[in-house]
């Protein structure tokens, strides 16, 4: 009955807290900077241990670990092309640093740090920067005629250089909304039927089988958010090879 | 997802270094298959995947709604700042908000639209 007169309280999962006792609290190590220590720990053990054994026919690990490396090879030189290489060791980082952040973030008592507007728009904006360092560095300045597609009316420029600014800065907003948005979407949902399951569940008999629904498709939503995890990893990580494939190519 | 590009026959550099190896194997593989016709040509679906790009992993129409809502939305909010701050720094209160606002509006329907557009012909 203690559970009673709370509201649903969905949002206190994100707040940040100390972690490492006394340390973490005098250096402000919160858990989201420990699960960020942790997922780069996982992602370079997955490596290191599954490049370890050589074998020929891989085990699960190493077919793991190749999976990873050729699957994101693929993707930067099929949307870059083949200079696509040079960008590979970026988009890799960056694909497993979203995709271990909102794994991580499915465990019991972890914590997601890809659901903070503050750490998907430091990887959003550095993105961006080096997307537009690399247009820069290989352009030029002949970078610039980006905002103006060949082609079009030249009385019109007015117009749609402002608008294709404007359309190139909203770019790390919105993927860096696109990824907040979803992560913190599917947690509130997750943790506002999990509290209607112990609220129905403490309303007697009758709501020990009420809350049998709600229970139901919270375990459809684990499903569902294991599969937004991968996507969202997925988009991230090819959003930045199409936008690194304007900036090597150019319109 | 990506599996589905398998087929893009694109000319790679072979001579691109000790990791360029496997995937030209694969290319030489493919391409063989295909001039002994164990592998269907799939260059039209490879052409319309190449172009889109990131249509061909968003199926679920969910997926796409929000792509589209983030995409008008977030060139809208940045227009909307940028109109803002130089109107505080110029002193033309309202007038570059009102513009850029219309402005924004203008580039989240061109985020939208490249988003949507059928794929542009491969000559550029």
């Amino acid at each position: 009955m203690a559970a009673q007169g709370q509201a649903i309280d969905a949002l206190s999962q994100f707040t940040l807290t100390p972690a490492l006792g006394v340390v973490g609290s005098s250096v402000n190590f919160t858990q989201a900077n420990l699960f960020m220590v942790i997922a780069g720990l996982l992602t370079i053990g997955m490596l290191v241990l599954g490049a370890k054994p050589r074998a020929i026919v891989p085990g699960r690990l190493q077919a793991l670990a190749e999976l990873a490396y050729e699957n994101i090879l693929k993707m930067c030189t099929d949307q870059i092309g083949p200079e696509g290489r040079s960008y590979f060791p970026f988009v890799f980082t960056l694909f497993f640093f979203v995709l271990m952040g909102n794994l991580l973030g499915m465990l019991p008592w972890a914590f997601t740090y890809t659901s903070h507007i503050a750490v998907t728009m430091a990887l959003a904006l550095l993105v961006i920067t080096v997307v537009t360092v690399v247009a820069l560095r290989i352009h030029g300045l002949h970078f610039f005629s980006y905002f103006f597609p060949p082609g079009a009316p030249k009385a019109l420029a007015p117009l749609i250089i402002p608008v294709e600014v404007i359309s190139y800065l909203s770019r790390p907003l919105s993927l860096s909304v696109r990824l907040f948005a979803n992560m913190v979407a599917g947690h509130v949902m997750l943790k506002v039927f999990a509290t209607f399951v112990v609220m129905m569940a403490g309303a007697g008999t009758i709501g020990v089988i009420g809350a049998a629904a709600p229970l139901a498709l919270n375990v459809i939503l684990i499903g569902f958010e294991f599969l937004v995890a991968f996507l969202q990893a997925y988009v991230f990580a090819i959003l930045t090879c199409i936008y690194l494939h304007d900036s090597v190519h150019l319109h | 997802m990506s599996e589905e590009r398998d087929a893009i026959d694109r000319p790679r550099d072979v001579s691109s270094g000790p990791a360029g190896q496997g995937s030209s194997f694969e290319d030489r593989l493919s391409a063989a298959r295909r001039k002994q016709g164990l592998e269907a040509p799939r260059q039209d679906e490879a052409a319309a995947n190449a172009g889109v790009g990131l249509s061909a992993s968003q199926g679920s129409a969910l997926g796409m709604g929000m792509r589209v809502g983030i995409e008008l939305v977030s060139a809208l909010a940045v227009a909307v700042a940028i109109g803002w701050f130089l109107d505080g720094w110029l002193g033309t209160r309202p007038w570059l908000l009102m513009l850029f606002f219309v402005l924004g509006g203008a580039a989240g329907v061109a985020n939208v639209w490249r988003l949507v557009s059928p794929p542009k012909p491969p000559a550029k």
